[in-house]
């Protein structure tokens, strides 16, 4: 079964997803990498607000390829969210509620949303041509001195993600692979 | 003596990393639908049915947002004469192609400073001399998702064959989700430090699933292929059988003292464009 669920997020709304389920998001996404997260927390640390309504935001972590004419953004899959792990929690106490990305997160970061109520979405690393179509607009919010990692403002339609870890702390990352060698084994 | 004009190159690799960027190899997207028929566990089979409608969206948009950093392997014949300057040649060649296919670039020119080219130059580029009167270039855009989950061991020579399975499944357990799997796998054994991670990435310019001409390493690409395939990460790391599509090991002679293993890996969107002038 395929959850529909929209961004920005509410708190309700995050706990009802759990760990493996399948989601059609729709709604208003932040993009931000490393870069730019490094900014937005420097921000955070002198007390000033972030260049974009933090509460409930969902921070797709993409550097797309520059849109050809006509088209709204170019390939936008997800990058390796890892890399985001050390400013992570400092956003999630702002109010962050979701989070799109690809592969492993650490403790810190699976505490954190664990505290604040957040989720994280996979989307499918490497399909940046198919999530490509699923954003309807592109707008420029600030860093645009980043190239490919500035903050963009993205409107999307029926984004096919998978929650990899839930608000509870469930991983889809250890309990699918669990479940699937346990049912090699007949022993599910 | 052959002449080769240097413009001549800068339009190959131009063209060259558009295409490599937008169009799957055909080896590659076989690989992928291979392992969609026998994969059995359904969240599995669904995410390779997606890879499948992702590199077939065509329309000229990329097939990975991460256009990669141009690698560039050129196998000069040695009775080639190269009118102009051939470093630059590529330069240009990557500038325009990641210009006028509207890719990303993805290099910043200090590993420290980080600040952005621009252009995606310049290119990673690899020469090697060969016999003849022919210029044969490749173009591995490469993605660093992937490239960052890539590990070197100066085994030792005790360590054996069994050290050597074991760095590779542990490099692969580290990698787990992170680097886009189904993954391809290089390994680069012997040879020196920078030597044996060359043998790594060169192995993942290999027709998908080939095989190392000497049957004792041509085995033991098909066993690591199983154990990491027993592993459960799955694609996506979602659990599954489909962890990678291929092991390709590369080998050569090394010191007495020594074992090097590299282990270079690659994503589903292993791209990869050969030409020759
Ligand atoms: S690892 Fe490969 S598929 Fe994944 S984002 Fe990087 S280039 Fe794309």
């Amino acid at each position: 079964m395929t959850k529909r669920v929209t961004a920005p997020l509410t708190k309700e709304a995050a706990a009802e997803l759990r760990a493996g389920d399948s989601v059609l998001l729709s709604g208003v996404v932040y993009t931000a990498r490393d870069a730019a997260h490094k900014r937005l927390c420097e921000l955070a640390a002198e007390g000033k607000p972030l260049p974009f309504p933090v509460e409930g935001s969902v921070i797709y972590y993409v550097g797309p390829t520059p849109a050809r004419p006509g088209q709204p953004i170019g390939s936008a899959g997800p990058t390796t969210s890892y890399r985001m792990d050390a400013y992570t929690p400092a956003l999630l106490r702002l109010g962050e509620l979701g989070m799109i990305g690809k592969g492993r997160r650490n403790g810190e970061v699976i505490a954190a949303m664990k505290e604040t109520g957040a989720v994280y979405f996979g989307a499918i690393g490497g399909a940046g041509a198919l999530l490509s179509r699923c954003v309807k607009s592109a707008e420029l919010v600030c860093y645009e001195d980043l190239g490919a990692e500035a903050v963009r403002r993205l409107e999307v339609e029926d984004m096919p993600l998978t929650v990899v870890i839930d608000s509870q702390g469930n991983n889809l990352y250890e309990t699918g692979r669990a479940d699937y060698l346990a049912s090699l084994k007949g022993i599910e | 003596m052959r002449e080769i004009d240097a413009g001549l190159i800068a339009e190959a690799v131009a063209r060259m990393c558009v295409e490599a960027n937008v169009n799957l190899p055909e080896d590659v997207k076989g690989a992928i639908e291979a392992a969609r028929r026998e994969e059995k566990w359904p969240v599995a089979k669904n995410v390779l049915d997606r890879l499948v409608e992702n590199y077939s969206v065509g329309g000229g948009t990329p097939i990975c947002q991460d256009t990669g950093a141009a690698c560039v392997f050129l196998e000069v014949g040695q009775d080639v004469h190269i009118n102009g300057d051939l470093t630059e040649a590529v330069n240009e060649g990557v500038r325009r192609g990641y210009r006028e296919g509207y890719l990303r670039k993805s290099i910043v020119g200090d590993p420290l400073r980080r600040v952005n080219t621009g252009d995606n130059t310049p290119a990673m580029l690899y020469t090697e001399l060969v016999p003849g009167d022919k210029m044969k270039i490749t173009v591995a855009p490469k993605g660093f998702g992937s490239e960052n989950m890539s590990r070197i061991a100066m085994l030792k020579p005790s360590d054996g064959v069994e050290g050597v399975k074991k760095f590779i499944l542990e490099t692969v357990e580290l990698a787990g989700p992170n680097p886009c799997p189904p993954i391809v796998v290089g390994v680069g054994i012997g040879g020196t430090f920078d030597k044996c991670a060359l043998m790594a990435k060169k192995a993942l310019l290999r027709e998908m699933g080939s095989h190392h001409p000497d049957p004792f390493y041509a085995e033991l690409e098909g066993e690591m292929l199983e154990k990491i395939n027993a592993l459960g990460i799955g694609p996506q790391g979602f659990g599954g059988r489909t962890t990678a599509l291929a092991v390709h090991i590369e080998t050569m002679a090394t010191h007495i003292a020594g074992l090097p293993c590299a282990v270079n890996i690659n994503c589903h969107v292993t791209r990869h464009v050969t030409e020759v002038l």
